[in-house]
């Protein structure tokens, strides 16, 4: 496992090793979940990507220790989380007496893969993320109030029915309808901004595997999403880390839930199409 | 009653006799230290935290920790124990507010 960081560092420290070695996968790329569920932390890069040979997930940039609680579902503290957003789903809530349950007697077994191909563009061309979908449930369904977005309960929620599509490969929709939100998106991207004047792609596409101070750079690969991060011991959303990362950069982050963000989410999703699904995940 | 608490253990279904086997244990509590203020008002925030955890096989104590507020919310424990015969492992966690929570789990020989 350890050996991830040796070889990125590889990567940074001579040009001809990153050509040699970038489209193959370690020995020690496999992640295996409950003894059971092994899933592929390593793919070929998705064709519309220029500039890089192999995605993968951001589980092989962390320390054993980190990895080997994503390794037991007991040990993955997500599964607190995920305990509530089962109890979530059965809670009666909203001025029609319903529960997500009510209409889904199916349980959130029925999204089975959802969550593989959010966010997508809805019947009336609008981009929409898993978030966007719970909370219109809830207020047209349930009349039930909206969830704000990356708060626990929309987390742990948005948790469970990810969980269902582990080990699902990601494949987003980036053509026809979603290309003009998957092109705004990519421009957001590479575009510089902030104090510090860096673009997403100058950490996760020019400089992954490399040491920033006491950080390990991953690919920002948001498939593992909503992730356990140790730093805050919570469920993170991708737009709660898409502030965090601007805020580092100094930068003045967009609005969770927004049109900026919802775009960079699908267009960094798509950066991913290829690698499993693992949510929920344990970053650090 | 602190709100969430939930208690989870995992044993396996069957152990051996006089072989250690391993048990996991995670209470989901918000471990309060009290040492924390009040943002809005400045005031301390009382200490709420899990005190004591105890695990015991057929009435005999197999593991009885104190726990401290230095302790991180959600307290996972994990250790060994051997058995010689078929029986109940009872985990119990004591509460600040006075709250015991408790579950139990049999364990085979086989």
């Amino acid at each position: 496992m350890g050996m991830y960081l040796l070889k990125t560092t590889a990567f940074a420290a001579g040009l001809a090793l990153v050509a040699g070695s970038a489209a193959v996968a370690g020995e020690d790329s496999t992640l295996t979940i409950n003894g059971d569920l092994t899933i592929s932390t390593a793919a070929a890069a998705p064709s519309h990507l220029e500039n890089i040979d192999e995605v993968v997930s951001g589980w092989l940039f962390r320390t054993d220790e980190t990895q080997s609680l994503q390794m037991d579902d007991f040990d993955n503290p997500s599964f607190v989380f995920v305990d509530i957003g089962i109890d979530l789903w059965e809670a009666v809530d909203g001025t029609e007496g319903k529960s997500c349950s009510s209409c889904h007697t199916d349980g959130p077994e029925e999204f089975a893969g959802l969550t593989a191909t959010m966010p997508r563009v809805d019947a009336d061309g609008n981009l929409e993320t898993l978030t966007e979908i719970i909370n219109r449930e809830r207020v047209e369904k349930m009349g039930a109030e909206p969830w704000k977005y990356s708060k626990t309960k929309m987390a742990s929620l948005t948790a469970l029915i990810g969980l269902q599509s582990r080990g699902m490969p990601v494949n987003v929709a980036i053509d026809g309808a979603a290309a003009p939100y998957w092109e705004r998106g990519k421009e957001l991207y590479y575009t510089r901004v902030g104090q510090l004047d860096i673009a997403c792609s100058g950490c996760h596409e020019d400089n992954y595997g490399v040491m920033i101070r006491a950080d390990h750079l991953s690919q920002g690969q948001t498939n593992g999403f909503p992730t356990y991060r140790l730093k805050n011991a919570k469920m993170n959303t991708t737009h709660a880390r898409f502030k965090g990362c601007m805020k580092n950069i100094r930068a003045t982050p967009y609005a969770e839930g927004g049109d900026e963000f919802k775009a960079l989410e699908l267009y960094v999703a798509s950066r991913g199409n290829g690698l499993t699904v693992e949510t929920p995940s344990v970053r650090n | 009653m602190a709100s969430g608490v939930k208690p989870r253990v995992k044993t396996p279904k069957k152990a051996t006799a006089g072989e250690a086997f391993t048990i996991k244990t995670l209470i989901s509590h918000k471990m309060e230290s009290g040492q924390r203020k009040d943002k809005k008002t400045g005031e301390l925030i009382p200490r709420s935290i899990i005190n004591r955890f105890t695990c015991e096989f057929n009435g005999t104590s197999v593991i009885d920790i104190s726990i401290e507020p230095a302790v991180s919310t959600n307290p996972y424990f994990q250790f060994d124990a051997v058995v010689q015969e078929a029986g109940d492992m009872v985990f119990t966690w004591y509460d600040d507010d006075g709250s015991v929570y408790d579950t139990t789990k049999s364990v085979a020989i086989g």
